[in-house]
């Protein structure tokens, strides 16, 4: 597993992890994206918004290779750039896969393993490294997040939201370079719904560098450095949290911003 | 009954209980063990995404499927040899059964395979697997759970399936109950003797059936 660092800094801000132009993805004959460009920086926190059926969620699975672009370029600075001109090889997309890492909408834990088990698996068996040093560093990551206790426990045993941190501890333990998170509360009852975002903006105060597909609009005015909102597949207005979710431009943003601060 | 009926009855128990040892038994083992070897390649080919391996695993289920197994136990032992072939009747008889036991069983591999949801194969993705270890360290382990039931009735229908081979004059369970029928001309005695057999040998599947399924879902929340 090669992580390379990326090149220093360029002209402005921090340098960027990941640059995407032009990323387009169709399924079939329907067209979900339609030309995204995105700059994910290092130690920065980018929130996507947008309408359910947006495109934000294919978009965050762009990044990671689980979805394969239709078209554009994903540029990881310090060295890969991969052309969706042509389709990329299960090698290719394992490259952009390796430096990220992924906290499902549903956890997706293994039911069969018990949480440490799901917990090491990634470092142990992928990445290779000394089985002794991954569960000391697991035991204490699940310790950081209150679950020390249930190492040993299955997934089935643990509430949603003690899975989903679970979920977020197996992410953290492949020592990505980029974390990538799912609309990780959207499952949640709203009473656990706390202590996931509590979670998160820890890590992004830690200086990990977050993309975060969202309806969480609280948490991303607090945390992120940058929020996008997504709309019929193409970034309808980005900024800064103050200025797309207090001062919105465009009409479309204002209405989505206003319907989900004021549902009633 | 008469205690001549009771006298037979105890003197043929033997031949019979040692016929399914040593017939019906192994038979039935070996049969299920080459049959799952073939279920689980058939199965694979199905779930491939090279549309003629897909294809070809898909018509293999259907001629086993749509065939009697009488049938293509006969091929094996009566047809092959007109070919050149000549196989034992043993032999024979764990290939017909691995060959259809095979056929059914990958259907039961491959609905196993797609209950598992979608979302743990992204799992496996994202924490850096292949597609072929996501599947032997993530998909089959759950996959199993889900086909235990299922492949318990398999095995279970080719225990009594073996019978069939006494028409290629293997000395199993019901053979032996038919040489001393013929011979003795108690035919009713004798063959419900060897059902009785036959279905002990399948409680006994069933408790073990069970047994495992305990064992399997220990870690599932209902």
């Amino acid at each position: 597993m090669s992580h390379a660092e990326p090149a220093t800094a360029p002209t402005q801000g921090p340098a960027a992890l990941l640059e995407v132009r032009g990323l387009t993805k169709s399924f079939g004959d329907t067209p979900v994206l339609r030309g995204v460009d995105l700059t994910v920086r290092r130690g920065e926190v980018l929130a996507i918004i947008g309408p359910s059926g947006s495109g934000k969620t294919t978009l965050l699975r762009c990044l990671n290779g689980l979805e394969t672009p239709s078209g554009g370029t994903i540029a990881v600075v310090g060295g890969l750039a991969v052309d969706f001109a042509q389709r990329p090889s299960e090698s290719v997309r394992g490259l952009l896969r390796d430096r990220s890492a992924m906290v499902f909408q549903h956890y997706n834990l293994f039911p069969h393993k018990t949480v440490l088990e799901n917990v090491i698996e990634g470092p142990v068996i992928v990445q290779r490294r000394p089985r002794q040093e991954v569960v000391a560093e697991a035991r204490s990551l699940l310790e950081r997040v209150g679950l020390a206790e249930k190492a040993d426990a299955y997934p089935s045993a643990l509430s949603g939201g003690q899975q989903q941190r679970v979920g977020i501890v197996r992410a953290l333990a492949l020592r990505p370079q980029l974390l990538l998170f799912d609309e990780p509360t959207s499952s949640l009852d709203p009473e656990l719904v706390g202590d996931v975002l509590g979670l998160m903006r820890d890590l992004a105060r830690e200086g990990w560098t977050m993309v975060v597909v969202t309806h969480e609009l609280p948490f991303a005015r607090e945390v992120a450095n940058e929020v996008v909102f997504v709309d019929q597949g193409v970034v309808a207005e980005r900024g800064t949290p103050e200025q797309v979710l207090r001062h919105p431009q465009q009409e479309r943003t204002r209405r989505f911003v206003d319907r989900l601060l004021h549902p009633m | 009954m008469s205690g001549a009926d009771w006298e037979l009855a105890r003197e043929s128990l033997w031949p019979i209980v040692s016929g399914a040892v040593t017939g019906t038994i192994p038979l039935a083992l070996a049969s299920f063990v080459g049959g799952m070897v073939i279920a689980v390649a058939v199965a694979l080919m199905r779930l491939s995404r090279r549309r003629w391996v897909a294809r070809l695993g898909a018509v293999y289920v259907s001629v086993i499927r749509g065939t009697p197994l009488l049938v293509q136990l006969f091929v094996v032992f009566y047809g092959l040899p007109s070919v050149g072939i000549l196989i034992d009747p043993w032999p024979s008889a764990a290939i017909a059964f691995s060959l259809n036991v095979g056929g059914y069983a990958a259907e039961i591999v491959r609905a196993a395979i797609l209950s598992v949801p979608q979302g743990q194969w992204e799992a496996g993705w994202v924490i850096g697997m292949s597609r072929r270890r996501t599947l032997s360290r993530i998909i089959v382990p759950q996959a199993a759970r889900v086909s235990v039931p299922p492949l318990s009735n398999t095995f279970i229908s080719l225990v009594k399936d073996t019978s069939l081979a006494s028409l290629i004059l293997v000395t199993e369970l019901f053979r032996r109950a038919q040489e001393i029928a013929a011979f003795s001309q108690e035919f009713m005695l004798l063959y419900l003797e060897a059902a009785l057999v036959y279905w002990v040998i399948c409680l006994a599947l069933a408790a073990g059936q069970s047994r495992l399924e305990t064992r399997l879902e220990r870690h599932v929340a209902r």
